[in-house]
């Protein structure tokens, strides 16, 4: 009883109150500066009747997917790589330290004239952002295998093949998730950001596209439902990790 | 060095520098022969380099001066026919209890069934055949150890080093793997070294029991249990062993106390 309370009464209460709330202010402006959930809700019907929001999440969603996946097969080799070996990330990891706090948002003039306007610069930008969190948790998770483990390989003569793919890959793995999920949320984030600066599709250029015609229902809809989808890959990204940490015999 | 030594230290010394860039003394100029088969036991108080030493001989470090000698050749890596037990068992946790005991096997690439074979083998002979699918976190402390012994033993080494492997565990678990593993020693006959901190541990288990004393790191005295196993604990003879090598314990501690003092 108790559970139900805390887990679903008490936000679906808070969420309630906060729509009330939103309805109630919204009402004392005209709807073209602050729109009501229920101008919000017309809005997202609408959009979803003719069509064009379903296209536009089909492109944001491939476009996140692309860019997380180019980040993820790119990040974690080179991430294994430089926490294997010291000397190369004493090496690069001035140029990591200088290039990581850049906002991906600034790379955007340089991504347009490289790649020029379509999905390329918007993806370039979301992995940008998705990237650096997953290559800095790979570094560390190799780098803070237990010696235990290593001294274990070396006593039974495991080869260093087998001791990088069999124990320290493994051993990392759990770290390396870590990133991966912060790397969704930057990632999702960045999306919007990518979309409205040079995309002429997708949820963050619905949002841009809205505010050219100044339907702020339309910006709200684009909002809620990056807020909705972002929480949808956020739930689905911890199932996986329940069952992976399951498996991996870490008790969450 | 007598000729059928299987384990032999010739002058060992290890010397670290402090983060104070300071030279310091862990072990000093050591000397000690075991016999094939041998159970030994170090002990000592914290500081003493038994930890230190057994690492050298496992191969895990070097010592600045003098050498290990393991079956007439000079120890300067970890050898699969040497295998170390660690008092927090080094067990892989995404691996089963059988992929744990696998892993040895492996690296030394015996085909598949026949290391399914020997890991169910040694788990048999830790008396863990019922937990073979479990993963290490499902397992108790003693279970755990009992797992990382089973490894150990699947690749039959000659030699096991064992580091304080039941220090982390309670009492009563403690007792039934002393037991458990003299049973092993007797059946399998490897050399152990084993290190301790626990006094009735060391003569309960040890044929000899060597106790170190610290600053420099070097042998006290060497103690020669002559008691048959298995070892009754409340036996009068245990006693007067128990009692010997408590003074000589406290003659240890005394005076590793009093150079603290005077180092104040």
């Amino acid at each position: 009883m108790r559970r139900i309370f805390e887990q679903v009464l008490l936000p679906v209460m808070t969420l309630a109150a906060f729509v009330l709330l939103w309805q109630v202010v919204a009402g004392h402006y005209p709807p073209e500066q602050f729109p009501a959930p229920s101008d919000v809700l017309k809005a997202i019907k609408e959009l979803s009747d003719n069509g064009v929001l379903w296209t536009n999440i089909g492109i944001s969603l491939a476009r996140f997917g692309a860019a997380y996946l180019l980040a993820v097969v790119t990040a974690i080799p080179l991430g294994l790589f430089l926490g294997r070996f010291t000397r190369c990330h004493l090496a690069i990891d001035p140029l990591i330290q200088v290039l990581r706090p850049i906002s991906p948002i600034a790379w955007f003039p340089l991504a347009v004239l490289w790649f020029g306007i379509g999905n390329a610069p918007a993806v370039f930008i979301i992995f940008l952002a998705a990237f650096y969190p997953i290559l800095l948790t790979t570094i560390s998770s190799v780098r803070s295998v237990p010696p235990v483990y290593l001294k274990v390989s070396s006593n039974f003569g495991a080869g260093a093949r087998m001791t990088f793919l069999r124990v320290i890959v493994p051993a990392a793995f759990p770290g390396i998730m870590v990133g991966l999920h912060i790397a969704v949320g930057t990632g999702w984030i960045h999306l919007v950001a990518g979309e409205m600066l040079g995309a002429q599709s997708g949820l963050g250029f619905m949002i841009i596209d809205a505010r050219n015609f100044l339907r702020t229902d339309e910006i709200m809809a684009g909002m809620l439902l990056v807020g909705l989808l972002g929480l949808a890959i956020y739930r689905g990204m911890k199932t996986v990790e329940g069952v992976i940490g399951r498996r991996w015999g870490v008790t969450r | 060095m007598s000729i059928e030594a299987k384990i032999s230290l010739r002058g060992v010394e290890k010397r670290f520098v402090s983060g104070r860039g300071e030279e310091q003394t862990a072990l000093s100029r050591l000397d000690l022969d075991i016999r094939a088969g041998e159970f030994v036991c170090l002990v000592g108080p914290s500081g003493c380099g038994k930890t230190t030493l057994i690492n050298l001989m496992a191969g895990f470090e070097k010592p600045t001066e003098g050498e290990v000698i393991i079956d007439g050749k000079v120890a300067t890596a970890p050898d699969p026919d040497h295998i170390m037990i660690f008092q927090d068992y080094g067990l892989y946790p995404w691996r089963t209890v059988l992929g744990n005991v696998l892993f040895g096997l492996q690296a030394r690439k015996v085909p598949a069934a026949e290391a399914r074979e020997k890991a169910l083998a040694a788990l048999d002979l830790v008396g863990l055949s019922h937990a073979v699918n479990k993963h290490p976190h499902e397992l108790s402390g003693g279970m755990r150890q009992r797992v990382s012994i089973a490894r150990a033993l699947a690749v039959e080494p000659s030699v096991l080093f064992m580091d304080e492997p039941f220090a982390a565990l309670d009492a009563f678990t403690r007792l039934h793997l002393q037991d458990e593993l003299l049973r092993i020693w007797r059946e399998k006959k490897p050399t152990i070294v084993f290190v301790t901190h626990d006094l009735d541990e060391a003569i309960a288990l040890g044929e000899r029991v060597v106790l170190m004393a610290p600053r420099p790191g070097r042998i006290q005295r060497i103690l020669e249990v002559q008691l048959a196993h298995p070892r009754d604990r409340t036996e009068h003879d245990f006693a007067v062993f128990r009692k010997q090598l408590f003074e000589e314990f406290h003659l240890v501690h005394r005076e590793a106390a009093e150079a603290a003092e005077y180092s104040i």
